[in-house]
């Protein structure tokens, strides 16, 4: 049984993690491991489309906080886009916001790195 | 005879010390949250507090050894939803967790510590019994409004 999926896409030069499911203590080695294999290959930009995330716990949320440091030391960052009230709300109880850049739709998220690089 | 009108309800889930039993518990503590009266909003932080407790348990009281047993005993009772959880793993001294400043927490990056924030701002009340070498139990306590 599959409660946690993740797909990623290359929207040049940007990837797109889309979570789709419950991230628990569970299912968050399986992001861990794809976080890892992205950095391994030297891809820093990262946008997570939470519109399909149908549950977070703090497992799922020490993953982001396992990699966003070392991404920021490579110039990265990881952002966040089109995350339900439900999921907005652990982020926001936990001060997430303040560290992490959070919008409304995936092409927002998108679009502030590739300005940050043309600028 | 004495009469007894209190709502009462009790039951309980006995799972293995595994994170895939993780879907078992949320899906047993949503449904019984939901009949208890809860709106969905409050059905949702109940059930991640009791995954927030489980998986500390899993992971610090059994070391993520997956032999173990956790049992979950649900308490409902007037306005009151209680949840024990009891595990007869490592101990651990509740005291000694200090809750971080959470806004200077997440700006140092730290990566643990989240869960027992969370399941204080979640629930009413959350209390440790700890009898060392015997057994720990977690008290998640909701009231109905």
């Amino acid at each position: 049984m599959t409660d946690f999926v993740i797909k990623v896409r290359n929207v040049e030069p940007v990837h797109v993690f889309e979570l789709k499911g419950y991230l628990d203590a569970h299912t968050a080695p399986k992001l861990e491991e794809t976080f890892q294999d992205l950095i391994d290959k030297g891809n820093h930009l990262i946008v997570v489309n939470c519109s399909n995330l149908s549950y977070i716990s703090s497992a799922g949320l020490g993953v982001f906080m396992a990699f966003v440091e070392d991404l920021r030391e490579k110039q990265g960052d990881i952002k966040f886009s089109n995350m339900t009230d439900k999921v907005f709300n652990v982020f926001d109880l936990l001060g997430f916001p303040l560290l992490y850049e959070i919008f409304k739709d995936e092409k927002e998220a998108v679009e502030k790195f590739t300005n940050a690089k043309n600028n | 005879m004495k009469h007894n009108s209190e709502k009462k309800n009790l039951k309980e889930l006995i799972i293995k010390s595994k994170t895939s039993y993780l879907t078992k518990v949320r899906n047993f503590i949503s449904e019984e949250a939901k009949k208890f009266g809860f709106s969905d909003d409050e059905v949702g932080k109940i059930t991640l507090a009791v995954d927030e407790a489980c998986t500390n348990i899993i992971k610090h009281a059994y070391k993520y050894s997956g032999d173990n047993t956790i049992y979950l005993k649900l308490n409902a009772r007037n306005n009151t939803f209680e949840i024990v959880i009891e595990d007869y793993g490592m101990p651990f001294e509740p005291k000694a967790i200090k809750m971080p400043d959470m806004r200077e927490h997440v700006r140092s990056y730290k990566r643990g510590g989240f869960g027992m924030y969370l399941m204080k701002s979640l629930v009413d009340k959350v209390e440790y019994q700890i009898q060392p070498g015997v057994k720990n139990r977690v008290f998640l306590i909701k009231y109905l409004q």
